[in-house]
């Protein structure tokens, strides 16, 4: 298509990606866009007054986040989601690292973990208001209880799979102590780590809103129970699909963040298959 | 720079002799009475029963015996990673029970013994820094290192985009930064291809003229202990114990054709090799004996 010169050739280049872009927008947009599609036609065909159409929703989105709300609701759930999750890492990284080391801290320490890991995190809530009170300790509380497990369980996993011949020649080397830590078992154990963030990410969200439904005076989970009572249902509605993007967007800065600690995992891994 | 390539003619016209070799050599590595159990519950497998042998400052031995007789145990003691139930290890006059500073090991495993996360040259420099080896002379010992084993253009590559043959040069590069009193090498061409590995035989022999180093190489390949080594244990089957001492006075400066093909070569070969069908057969009958009561 271009033998005459050059140019066309790389407009054509040009072109290409351009369209390439467009295909792979195509790709994400297309289910959603049927979908909204498709609640709009029901909900513009139904007479339920609990299913508003996503215009009507739409406009509550405005007019609701882009309000002083944003501040009152939207940030301090933010805020709780992040020092939860930012506590479950911490604390299931370090104690799985301890537990992970050590087979004799692990006996000791795995019926009860295994006990307190059966227990369902919204339950704790009555207890944790009772201990915590009702302020956002213990919200994070909540979200903690959730979410420290599958970090501390993929980081035990992680780091008991080192590979026996790398921590041999690590020993050989001369690498002990906090290097060996650092360059040997938390980078040897990062795929695991990483896929036990990725579930806690999920699960903090929904623990997020499960602890701000009961006595709470503010946050997302708050505000879709007080909309639901108060039939305000398109803000109802609009603080789910809050919801639903803040998650997609978590999850999006989390995958970025995976690419840049895994990238060897994930080049090792082409490499062997394709061996 | 090499006192081997000097002191190798000594040892000609003593073939086959199997007293120690060291001459007047002062003793690197020292293995007395050296026995290993593995205590499993209810039997207990006697790996290694009693090796004595010791390696003279700047020689290059190698370790052959059939498959399954302890090789990599008997390696892993001398590396102080394992303790031996009973028997002593010396570098240099040190006992050796933690790995010694002045060791550096090459494994056969490459793809495993090599840090996936880290560039070629972090790899290499990894161990330095742990020395406390200061930034200058880390930059100059990586160099000298990749490029002896001709991997300058890969430093920024990572383990995992190299073949197999690469990745077992950037372990020995990265033993050989070190600047170790002593290389230990496990069947470290074991799983290269048979081209590779002759390139690597070669390579291993360059090293240890120019940087004087003592080398212990263990194998299962009998043309690759004779071809290497200045001298050749061959080991019995487990229950281990050295069987025979064989000084290999080929020249020094080997060649992978005419070596292979020089008369001495397959007479060596052929000792060395009736050396470990005994070895087998002989203690075939003494098989039980590997078991001993806990």
């Amino acid at each position: 298509m271009s033998s005459q010169s050059t140019a066309p050739s790389t407009g054509s280049r040009a072109g290409a990606s351009v369209r390439r872009a467009g295909t792979k927008v195509v790709h994400v947009l297309l289910l959603p866009a049927l979908l909204i599609g498709l609640y709009a036609y029901s909900s513009a065909n139904s007479d339920s007054y609990y299913t508003p159409t996503p215009d009507l929703i739409a406009a509550a989105f405005v007019e609701l986040w882009f309000s002083e709300r944003f501040f009152a609701d939207v940030l301090p759930s933010l805020a709780r989601l992040a020092a939860g999750f930012a506590v479950s890492a911490v604390l299931g990284v370090g104690l799985g690292v301890l537990l992970g080391l050590s087979t004799r801290v692990r006996a000791l320490f795995e019926p009860v973990l295994e006990f307190l890991r059966a227990i369902p995190p919204p339950v704790l809530v009555p207890l944790m208001i009772l201990l915590a009170g009702i302020d956002d300790s213990m919200k994070v509380l909540v979200i903690v209880s959730g979410c420290v497990w599958p970090v501390l369980l993929n980081t035990v996993e992680g780091v008991r799979a080192v590979d026996p011949v790398l921590a041999d020649t690590a020993r050989c080397y001369g690498i002990t102590g906090t290097t060996r830590l650092r360059v040997l078992v938390l980078r040897s154990a990062s795929p695991q780590i990483m896929a036990g963030l990725r579930l806690a990410l999920a699960l903090a969200i929904i623990l997020m809103v499960i602890s701000e439904m009961f006595a709470s005076s503010s946050g997302l989970g708050f505000a879709i129970v007080q909309f639901q009572r108060t039939f305000a249902i398109p803000e109802m509605w609009a603080g789910m699909v809050l919801l639903g993007l803040v998650g997609f967007v978590l999850s999006t800065l989390f995958e970025l963040a995976e690419g840049r600690v895994l990238g060897w995992y994930r080049g090792l891994r082409a490499a062997n298959r394709g061996e | 720079m090499s006192a081997n390539s000097a002191g190798a003619g000594a040892y000609t016209g003593s073939p086959g002799a199997t007293t120690n070799h060291q001459g007047e050599r002062p003793t690197m590595l020292k293995v007395t009475g050296l026995q290993k159990i593995y205590n499993g519950g209810a039997s207990a497998v006697e790996a290694v029963r009693d090796l004595t042998f010791d390696l003279g400052e700047g020689e290059l031995v190698c370790l052959v015996g059939p498959s399954g007789c302890g090789k990599t145990t008997l390696l892993k003691c001398i590396a102080g990673l394992m303790p031996p139930t009973s028997g002593t290890v010396e570098l240099a006059g040190q006992s050796v029970t933690a790995p010694p500073p002045g060791m550096a090991v090459v494994f056969q495993e490459y793809g495993r013994s090599l840090f996936a996360w880290m560039s070629v040259r972090a790899n290499v420099e990894l161990p330095l820094k742990e020395k406390r080896i200061p930034r200058g002379r880390r930059d100059e010992l990586v160099d000298e290192s990749l490029e002896a084993v001709g991997l300058t253009r890969f430093a920024d590559a990572y383990p995992w985009q190299l073949s197999g043959g690469m990745q077992q040069r950037v372990a020995i590069a990265r033993a050989i930064a070190y600047e170790p009193q002593v290389l230990l090498m496990d069947e470290p061409f074991a799983a290269v291809d048979a081209q590779t590995r002759a390139d690597l035989e070669d390579l291993i022999r360059q090293i240890w003229q120019r940087m004087g180093v003592t080398v212990l190489f263990v194998t299962h390949d009998i043309d690759e202990a004779v071809y290497l080594g200045e001298r050749v244990l061959v080991l019995s089957s487990s229950p281990t114990v050295v069987q025979d001492d064989i000084t290999v006075d080929l020249p020094t400066e080997r060649d992978q054709l005419t070596t292979r093909q020089d008369e001495r070569f397959t007479e060596l070969r052929a000792r060395v090799y009736a050396q470990i069908q005994q070895a087998k057969n002989g203690t075939g009958a003494d098989q039980d004996a590997a078991s001993v009561a806990p």
